[in-house]
């Protein structure tokens, strides 16, 4: 029952963003997923993210496929317009939605099931086209609609609720991204909201391709001993790679002192991502130590999180096809019929 | 046939040898002599090596179906000489290539074998292999236009037009079209008895395949979005669409393009991409074929179920799984009328020939955003990819885009509450607002189960009331779809019910069956759901049968399962080995049964 509406109460104290809205008027109906799920977490990052960038919530796509994840578009920004696709299907579909209308922001919400079996192939050629949206992975390595199967991010070794373990080798979607030439990688933890929101939020600036693997451990179907994607996991073995704080444009920055050298990256609406390594020898605009470190991460068994890798030079969809700088939506109806002129001259070819 | 620009030849000739070229050649050497004229290239599904052929038909009286017999052949491949030969009328010629002795499979009684030696003279003025293999077909065009009395004038104009900036080249195709022409005039007795005589018939015509016309359609439709994935014979379609938005969707201010071609990674994404961008308010587009629309299937329920308008374009191939991907047929017609799983039903156009492309395609996506829904354009492998010789395309500089009910920002002002699936005005149509409206205009689009507000629902009542919706609406585009093309007779007791490309044939088979003291009614039908028309026109004859190109009676059945008419009273005429269908089939068909003689 995904669409119980919450009551409209307005805290006295809700602070106004830049364009008077509330945390409130991000949100979306009642979440239906189960008590303590990662995905509302992230749906509360997400929704903090917009309300701290200004979004307008009507310029907005939020893009999803099918399962728990693809569920959560309507838990965030009911002001904006949802897609709730098919199984797998929500790249193309925003690939669509994009090539139509590139005016508007894509916020697309996916799974681990959805991501990485069905739609591991949409994924992929979303990522080489560079589509210019937010890409968010909520996985937590099973399918729990249809009650605990293992997803193909699942661990080797990794059991199930019902102590069976898996033997299939993962699809890590950070590797996968980096190897396809994502220009934004980054993973972090559902419950880590003070890393996510940045994340998030610099995700949204990036223009093209920005994925964001989430850690979301499953409550109820995968968050016990023996699980690598529940709670008590992530928590121990998480090791962050870079701290990421978003600086919008039109505002002071005002960063805190800290150690150590800050990556500073550029996006391209003026506004900047702010990288502090925590390794020392850490570079988040190399593709080669990105993959060196999650791959390095992944043998001790640790979960490399933080932005991983940003590239901010790249063209997206749009610049790769010379489209015009109007979305097409809105060129003319004029400016895209050459009228019987032009079909009369173009007839003599055909003689 | 077998008189003065009454006849057909065909060539057999090995694919990737440079046949098609000289092929054409010959079919617009004729046509613009004004003499009507059809060509069919029947190709295989490879790239070099395997037979090819091209046959072309002249009629004075022009008729365009495939022919039912051939006068000429030339046979060039002696992999198929066999074939070949048997496929000369009796008393017809035979040219074949006299370099080498004349192969023992190419002797046949009650026939006149004609031998050039095209090979040998392309080696003695040429020194490139290259050359002399492609040259060779230039060769066996000069021959004809000897033997057939087509104008060399004409030809040597064309080859200028072709050629003219590359000197070599141009004489090489020069001297290459003399060989065979001399040859021919120096060694028989030209031209054959039937043979062609300048006419002024094409005057106001067009030779254009009907990819070509597909995507002239969707560029003057306004499309700005076409996704695809290549498959035979569907791929030209989007090459056409690019080259006409390069000549004419380039904004001249900023050199940048007003349209954007997504080749996706398959047919899947490619509907994905369609939906979403049709979703954002784009006149958007695939073309595809049959496989394709299996791949889509998903896609196009969720189109159906979420009212998003949607243009595919099926460039229908012959069998079930890959089949014979360059050979016709049109058996997708159930396939697309109730694709994707759950209660859907669909709009279909069936365009008879290229110039029918061009208009369907733009009556597509008025239809399209007009009803909220997608709509198929089921086009198939021999108009999509043959010249076809149609009246000059035209266009009315008044037409704008039908976008169908679209709530802006001022009309949402106005509304207490946004509904997305309301049906306000009875016709099951419901008004739609488009990503990146302020105010009430936001909903969410989902292919689980909705009510009329577009919210998630389990309920019975609600769910049913949103089909129901969608059932209204497709009974209400039936009086929307083109109307039926009826030609009639007086007396006819006879009604010939077809579609799409069989038509050119089976309007032949109604003057041929005249001649035999048969009065036949034609029905062409051009759209689903029908109209009130062809319920009326299926009551109206003695005998009514329904001529289509699949095994199954697919156009039968629509007719069975939507109109209620009982089987019996559709004699099925059945054509399904993937090529384009003769007058003949039906001829005999008709007449077998009318005559009493069992079939």
């Amino acid at each position: 029952m995904t669409s119980i509406a919450k009551p409209p109460v307005k805290h006295p104290s809700s602070r106004q963003n830049g364009i008077g809205l509330t945390l409130r008027d991000y949100e979306g109906v009642m979440s239906t997923l189960c008590a303590g799920c990662g995905h509302d977490s992230i749906t509360a990052s997400i929704v903090q993210a917009a309300w701290e960038m200004e979004l307008e919530p009507h310029r907005v796509g939020k893009m999803s496929g099918i399962g728990c994840s693809s569920k959560t578009t309507a838990y965030f920004m009911k002001q904006s317009h949802g897609f709730n696709s098919v199984h797998g299907r929500m790249p193309s579909v925003t690939s669509g939605a994009a090539a139509a209308n590139g005016g508007l922001t894509y916020i697309g919400v996916s799974g681990d099931g959805d991501s990485l079996s069905i739609g591991v192939g949409q994924l992929c050629h979303a990522i080489r086209r560079n589509v210019n949206m937010l890409y968010m992975l909520e996985n937590n390595g099973v399918y729990g609609l249809t009650k605990g199967q293992f997803s193909a991010s699942a661990d080797i070794g990794s059991t199930s609720k019902k102590g069976e373990a898996n033997e299939q080798a993962p699809i890590d979607p950070i590797l996968l991204a980096l190897s396809l030439g994502a220009t934004y990688v980054a993973r972090s933890f559902s419950g880590d909201k003070r890393q996510l929101v940045p994340i998030i939020k610099a995700g949204i600036a990036h223009k093209g391709f920005a994925l964001v693997d989430v850690i979301s451990p499953c409550v109820t179907f995968n968050d016990h001993e023996g699980s690598t994607k529940s709670y008590a996991y992530t928590r121990q073995h998480e090791v962050e790679a870079v701290e990421a704080d978003y600086v919008p444009l039109r505002r002071e920055i005002t960063m805190p002192e800290t150690k150590g050298a800050v990556t500073v990256v550029q996006m391209h609406d003026g506004s900047s991502v702010r990288l502090r390594p925590t390794a020392p020898d850490y570079d988040p605009t190399d593709r080669e130590s990105a993959y060196a470190h999650v791959r390095a991460c992944q043998a001790r068994g640790e979960i490399a999180t933080g932005l991983l890798f940003v590239s901010e030079g790249a063209r997206d969809m749009h610049e790769l096809a010379r489209t015009v700088p109007t979305p097409l939506v809105d060129v003319p109806f004029e400016a895209l019929c050459p009228g019987q002129a032009a079909l009369d001259k173009l007839m003599a070819r055909y003689r | 046939m077998s008189g003065i620009n009454d006849f057909a030849f065909k060539m057999g000739t090995v694919n990737g040898t440079g046949s098609a070229s000289a092929n054409g050649l010959l079919m617009q050497a004729i046509f613009r002599m004004g003499i009507p004229v059809t060509g069919k290239n029947i190709f295989p599904s490879n790239i070099q090596g395997l037979p090819t052929w091209y046959e072309i038909r002249v009629s004075k009286d022009g008729y365009t179906a495939r022919p039912s017999e051939v006068d000429l052949v030339v046979a060039l491949n002696p992999a198929t000489y066999a074939k070949d030969v048997a496929t000369v009328r009796p008393g017809g010629y035979l040219l074949y290539d006299s370099s080498w002795p004349l192969d023992p499979t190419l002797v046949r009684e009650g026939i006149t074998i004609l031998g050039v030696p095209f090979g040998r003279m392309c080696v003695e003025a040429f020194t490139k292999d290259r050359e002399r293999t492609l040259l060779r077909n230039i060769a066996y065009a000069g021959a004809l236009a000897a033997l057939l009395e087509i104008d060399m004038q004409v030809i040597e104009g064309m080859l200028n037009e072709k050629f003219g900036k590359k000197k070599s080249l141009l004489d090489a195709n020069h001297t290459a079209i003399r060989l065979g022409y001399d040859y021919a005039k120096a060694n028989f007795t030209c031209p054959l008895p039937f043979h062609l005589a300048p006419m002024d018939a094409t005057g106001g015509s067009i030779l254009m395949d009907g990819n070509t016309a597909c995507a002239l359609g969707a560029v003057y439709a306004g499309a700005t979005v076409g996704a695809w994935y290549p498959i035979t014979p569907a791929t030209a379609m989007m090459e056409a669409f690019k080259a006409f938005c390069e000549k004419y969707r380039v904004d001249k201010a900023t050199g940048k393009n007003n349209y954007i071609i997504l080749q996706a990674e398959d047919e899947l994404a490619a509907a994905g991409i369609v939906i979403g961008a049709a979703w954002a308010g784009a006149r958007a587009f695939t073309n595809t074929s049959g496989p394709g629309i299996s791949l889509m299937q998903e896609f196009i329920g969720l189109a159906y179920y979420t009212d998003i308008p949607a243009v595919f374009y099926d460039i229908q191939r012959c069998g079930p799984s890959t089949g014979m991907p360059t050979r016709t047929q049109q058996a997708d017609l159930l396939s697309l009328a109730y694709a994707s799983h759950g209660d859907t039903k669909h709009l279909v156009l069936f365009p008879a020939d290229p110039h029918e492309c061009f208009s369907m395609s733009v009556e597509a996506f008025d239809l399209a955003e007009r009803f909220q829904t997608p709509v198929f354009v089921a086009s198939d492998l021999d108009i999509g990819m043959n010249d076809w010789m149609i009246p000059r395309l035209e266009w009315d500089d008044a037409y704008r885009p039908d976008r169908g009910k679209v709530l802006d920002a001022a009309a949402l002002e106005k509304l207490p509450r946004f509904s997305r699936f309301l049906d306000v005005d009875g016709d099951g149509v419901a008004a739609r607002t488009l990503p990146g409206v302020g105010g009430k205009g936001a909903y969410f689009v989902r292919g689980s189960g909705h009510d009329k507000h577009a919210a998630y629902t389990e309920d019975s009542d609600a769910y049913q009331e949103v089909v129901d919706r969608l059932k209204r609406k497709f009974e209400h585009a039936a009086a929307a779809m083109p109307k039926p093309a009826i030609l009639r007779r007086k007396g006819a007791e006879v009604g010939l019910v077809t579609l799409g490309g069989c038509d050119a044939a089976v309007r032949e088979a109604a003057d041929r069956l005249q001649e035999a003291g048969i009065a036949a009614d034609v029905m062409r039908i051009r759209g689903f759901p029908f109209g009130a028309e062809v319920a009326e026109f299926l009551g109206e004859h003695e005998h009514t049968f329904v001529i289509e190109q699949n095994r199954d009676a697919q156009l039968r059945s629509l007719l069975m399962i939507e109109l209620g008419v009982p089987r019996d009273e559709l004699i099925p005429v059945l054509d399904y080995g993937g090529m384009p269908l003769t007058a003949k089939v039906v001829v005999d068909a008709v007449s077998a049964r009318v005559a009493g003689v069992p079939a």
